[in-house]
């Protein structure tokens, strides 16, 4: 569904990504693990059309997509999820959501998707007249979700969807990301929390420095020597 | 109970507005000639300021280039007035001012903040002296003289142009469009995540409410009789919209309707009554009204009215 193939990115002349691929099936869950500033965003931002890739393709259901305008990559049918969540402060969680139904295809049946989102958290019904910058972490969180959502994705990207929430919280989220597959969405997400994102993932790539340095099964990675060590503390 | 008040209240405001409609549609019948002239310049600052809440009532993005958009509709119909009829330089001043508009917009929504603000306030001062260096330089005179037409017509053909602002401005607060202006404002980059092409939504409603800006200045040219680059670009008809926008409170879309009503009443009667000191005057309302009223008079208005609720909540 989603193939990245040796792609290289530069912040003006220093490189960031260095020929990374990897490949993410329909209705597969997929986690990008690794330390900070090891290139996660960045390779995400490319994905989801913030940057451009020097050089290397962006294949996006059969279509190039490296390089197309953020607008016309939402409408194919990828939600990037941003750090944080950045949901609208001083809009309500409802004009926050229906905002994310912007994309043509998706405006038209926005109340019946506002249904499905308010199913998934329902938190968010008993909050929908409130601004959002009233909400608290975890729900900011479940709103930015939400918004992606909205624009009936076919590939949802999240990124670091467990910064600074939570135990409790983060375990509720991580369950909603693994429910999604069930309607017949993709997940690609990169993450710091390992031991989480590799429970509920079916593969994950790990990255260092700009580079895809493993890959595999998340239950086999689990196991991996390096990765219990260098991510899991173990 | 929310329901059950705004269903009692809607009829009663298209009644007041229909009244309303009544009441100005007929006022050069029944009025004398000096309130028809100080409705006319009520509407033109309801126009402009409306216009420019259009854009950065939204966005937050502080336009100063009403006074540029403003002077070319009343340049185009300097030029044009003696060649054409007047529905059609009408036409023509606010197209100019669209075009205008969508070029420099697409060349400015780039810049962000105070940044924006210095170059829409120097694109009025650029087209001002460019215009004079041409008038002087190439035609040998400074100013033009304008056709005249009648008070009552130029009354209708404003009132016109303020139905169609105020109408253009409610139906894209409502629209989708709406929706994402205020988002861009928030967060722009979230905003583009959501999907909005921002620089494109941004330069196209900014060229929408260019549109209004240049009829009325197309429109207010024959009113003035003659002009020159210094009455047709001066800046305070940039200031003028803000200033009017923050009186009346920019939360809600009539609150710079209100505004503009008053604040163009005020200046009205200031020049009248204190030709001398009306700057002064008109100079302290606005320090009190920044210091006091952050969210305008609608502003006050909602703080009275949620004190009210809240009482009521308090004593059930």
């Amino acid at each position: 569904m989603l193939e990245v193939s040796n792609i290289d990115v530069f912040y003006g002349k220093i490189q960031a990504l260095w020929g990374v691929s990897l490949r993410v099936d329909q209705e597969e869950i997929v986690a990008l693990i690794g330390a900070n500033g090891a290139g996660k965003t960045t390779l995400l931002n490319t994905i989801g059309g913030s940057l451009r890739p020097a050089s290397g393709n962006v294949m996006f259901l059969g279509k190039k997509i490296a390089g197309l305008a953020l607008p016309a990559i939402v409408e194919s049918g990828i939600a990037h999820i941003p750090e944080g969540g950045k949901p609208f402060p001083d809009m309500s969680v409802r004009e926050n959501l229906e905002m994310g139904a912007y994309p043509y295809r998706a405006w038209t049946r926005k109340e019946e998707t506002l249904k499905q989102v308010y199913h998934i958290f329902p938190r968010l019904r008993e909050r929908e007249r409130q601004l959002a910058r009233t909400l608290s972490g975890g729900e900011k969180q479940m709103l930015a979700m939400g918004r992606g959502l909205m624009s009936k994705p076919r590939l949802c990207l999240f990124d670091e969807p467990s910064y600074g929430l939570a135990p409790i919280i983060l375990l509720e989220l991580f369950r909603v990301i693994k429910s999604l597959r069930e309607q017949g969405l993709t997940v690609f997400l990169i993450e710091q929390n390992v031991r989480h994102s590799l429970e509920i993932a079916d593969r994950a790539y790990v990255m260092e420095n700009g580079r895809i340095t493993s890959e595999g099964k998340s239950k086999e990675l689990l196991q991996n020597d390096h990765i219990k060590k260098a991510y899991l503390g173990l | 109970m929310d329901k059950t008040t705004v269903l009692s209240k809607k009829p009663l405001f298209l009644g007041l507005l229909f009244l309303l409609f009544i009441l100005f549609a007929f006022l050069p019948l029944y009025g004398s000639v000096y309130s028809v002239i100080l409705v006319t310049a009520i509407f033109m600052h309801i126009v402009l300021t409306v216009s420019w809440v259009i854009f950065s009532g939204p966005t937050g993005y502080i336009s100063l280039a009403s006074a540029a958009f403003f002077g070319v509709g009343i340049y185009t119909s300097a030029i044009l007035g003696k060649t054409f009829p007047l529905p059609i330089v009408i036409c023509f001043g606010a197209l100019t001012s669209f075009c205008l508009a969508l070029f420099v917009g697409a060349l400015t929504l780039r810049l962000r903040g105070i940044y924006f603000s210095m170059f829409t306030f120097g694109l009025v001062l650029l087209i001002q002296q460019l215009l004079l260096w041409y008038e002087v330089n190439i035609t040998h005179t400074r100013g033009r003289f304008v056709i005249v037409i009648n008070n009552a017509t130029i009354y209708y053909v404003m009132f016109a142009i303020l139905a169609a602002t105020i109408l253009t401005a409610y139906f894209i607060s409502r629209s989708k469009y709406g929706l994402a202006l205020q988002s861009i404002g928030e967060d722009e980059e979230a905003s583009a995540h959501t999907g909005i092409n921002v620089t494109v939504l941004k330069t196209i409603i900014f060229a929408v409410s260019a549109l209004f800006a240049g009829a009325a200045g197309a429109i207010m040219a024959t009113r003035w009789t003659y002009i020159d680059p210094f009455i047709a670009f001066n800046p305070l008809f940039s200031f003028m919209p803000v200033l009017m926008a923050i009186f009346g409170g920019m939360g809600q879309f009539y609150g710079s309707i209100i505004g503009a009503v008053i604040f163009a009443y005020l200046q009205e009667m200031l020049i009248t009554r204190f030709p001398y000191y009306y700057m002064l005057i008109f100079g302290i309302i606005l320090v009190v009204v920044i210091l006091y009223l952050p969210g305008g008079l609608v502003g006050l208005l909602q703080k009275w009215r949620k004190g009210d609720l809240a009482e009521k909540h308090a004593n059930t």
